[in-house]
């Protein structure tokens, strides 16, 4: 196949990459979007077996390997339960930055394959191209193996922080950049390979600093940083279909972290220097007057809801924790039985990545038009009866409006205060993920159900 | 003076940028997840650099150090695409409308 053609072919791989995530505009054309992406990953595959067009023995092996790790993908693919999506999604961003490491690698071994000249002698443009791509492609692997053992709760959650750790961080990456220019001018394979070492440690650094709960953001950073590493490699293969996808992946986990971090009000740098929450504990102890807090139990909550007309749910990740979304989705069941009014309220940082809530309620058959997004709900909360908070937590607290002094002053905020009577359901009083008090509990409104999610909704359920 | 190929495919990519941009935009909130796993799936493109490198060998030396990298990559790429898109249309088969009030 002529080099001309076979480029054509991989324009429109990388246009049916584009209409694949064009058709996640709207639930409807999801579906059809997903199958453009496999469409067009099929053209690129099949082009670059028929534009190398060697058919010998090794294409057996490629074959082979193919099919091996297409099994693992799929078993995985089939067997992860929906709570466990953030982890799944931090591993396969792992396996994409190794793989944009590997192939750098090959083809820094063995340029002629790929037509940038021979060992020694590489073309400037693509060493520099394949050194991005490999630095960037080792930065994500080891930062998502991080964000993934953090997730999986192998690793503590907790912010690991150190003196002298930024100033480490900042002399780390300049060195990538001196590194780049040696090797550039030295072509040494010593030094492709210590750049890709240390493109390791940084990855591990940079994420070790970041808590659990700002992972919605590092995840799509490390999407982002895929992406990046993707397009890298394009350049040095000189491939736009990698290109296209390049951009496209890195600009969607570039915009990802930013609606993440206005979820959280805070600045992405703010993010990304870590240590949030960690130092939040001597304020805390500070004021730690006794304040009456009403409980109850699933009797007091039945009553109330029975007696409302609207009832709004505020899922957040201890939902996810509890794996409390089916029992919630039949406790709405029985409300509905009683025509009471039941939507969802969803905050853009709930749960451990975007859209995390989202698809838990899916997965427990909640129709997608009765969850509703932070802007289009919060009116709603002052007219309706009961607010029904599942393992949510600072997403809720009232002080982001009104202390200045809160580290989350400013964050937007669900108005869960404003309903009539605010169930809360939650373990202990212990404060949330930012370290500090939530108002919302001590409210004359807010009723508390000390249990466990799951088992308190179903509590509920049988006395409704 | 010519037009370096270069300055042709850095065009591709800066216009990619804005696509992307405007495009995820576009997508609803509820959908972040499965943008996740879909461009994570995507991206694995990357399998044709690994496919080269792979194949880049005659029959006598099948197995050379960067071949062998080539096909740990195919290897990782696979288990990303197999298992991305796979895990995006499990997801999206779960998005349902409300059914229509009788």
């Amino acid at each position: 196949m002529s080099a001309n053609l076979s480029a054509i072919f991989y324009l429109i791989s990388g246009v049916l990459f584009i209409l694949a995530l064009r058709g996640l505009s709207s639930p409807e054309t999801s579906r059809q979007g997903n199958f453009f992406g496999i469409a067009g990953m099929i053209i690129a595959i099949t082009v670059t077996f028929v534009s190398v067009g060697n058919f010998s023995s090794g294409f057996t092996y490629v074959i082979i390997f193919l099919l091996v790790g297409g099994a693992i993908g799929a078993f995985i693919a089939f067997k992860i339960p929906m709570t466990a999506m953030p982890e799944l999604v931090a591993g396969f961003h792992s396996l994409v930055g190794l793989a944009a490491v590997f192939v750098a690698i090959a083809a820094f071994i063995n340029p002629q394959a790929f037509n940038l000249g021979s060992p020694g002698t590489i073309k400037l443009a693509s060493l520099i191209e394949m050194s991005i791509g490999a630095a960037v492609g080792a930065i994500t692997f080891s930062g998502s193996i991080i964000a993934f053992l953090k997730l999986q709760g192998i690793m503590s959650g907790s912010p690991i922080t150190f003196k002298g750790q930024h100033l480490l961080n900042a002399l780390i990456l300049l060195s990538i950049i001196v590194l780049t220019y040696f090797l550039c001018v030295s072509q040494s394979s010593k030094l492709f390979w210590i750049l890709i070492a240390i493109s390791f440690l940084i990855g591990f650094l940079l994420i070790i600093p970041i808590g659990g709960a700002d992972m919605p953001v590092v995840i799509s950073m490390l999407n982002s940083y895929s992406g990046w590493a993707a397009a890298g490699i394009g350049f040095t293969l000189e491939n736009t279909a990698l290109i296209i996808t390049g951009a496209l992946v890195g600009s969607s986990g570039a915009i990802l972290s930013y609606i993440m971090c206005k979820g959280m009000n805070r600045s992405f740098f703010n993010v990304i220097l870590g240590g949030f929450g960690a130092t939040e504990q001597s304020s805390k102890n500070q004021n730690k007057e006794q304040r009456p807090v009403k409980s109850g139990n699933a009797d007091d909550a039945a009553f109330l809801m029975k007696n409302a007309s609207s009832v709004i749910i505020v899922p957040g990740y201890g939902m996810a924790v509890a794996q409390a979304q089916h029992a919630l989705k039949e406790m709405v069941d029985t409300l509905k039985k009683n025509d009471i009014k039941v939507s969802y309220a969803i905050h853009p940082v709930a749960g451990r990545m975007p859209g995390h809530m989202n698809v838990l309620l899916a997965e427990a058959n909640v129709p997608y038009d009765e969850v509703f997004e932070l802007e289009e709900i919060n009116n709603d909360f002052a007219n309706a009866d009961v607010a029904f908070v599942i393992g949510a937590n600072d997403v809720t607290n009232p002080v982001a409006k009104t202390d200045p002094q809160s580290p989350i002053y400013g964050m937007p905020v669900l108005d869960v205060e404003k309903c009539k009577s605010v169930l809360f359901v939650k373990r202990s009083l212990s404060p949330g993920y930012a370290g500090i008090d939530n108002d919302l509990f001590y409210r004359e409104n807010t009723l508390m159900l000390f249990a466990d999610a799951k088992k308190m909704t179903e509590d509920i359920s049988k006395n409704l | 003076m010519e037009i370096d190929p270069f300055i042709f495919r850095l065009s591709i990519f800066i216009l990619s940028i804005f696509v992307g941009y405007y495009v995820v935009w576009s997508v609803t909130p509820s959908l972040h997840t499965p943008l996740m796993s879909v461009t994570n799936a995507i991206s694995s493109v990357i399998i044709v650099g690994a496919i080269i490198a792979a194949l880049a060998n005659n029959d006598e030396n099948i197995f050379t150090s960067s071949s062998l990298f080539g096909y740990m990559a195919i290897t990782l790429a696979a288990v990303n695409i197999f298992g991305g898109f796979l895990v995006t249309q499990r997801m999206l088969a779960m998005y349902k409308k409300k059914k229509k009030d009788k």
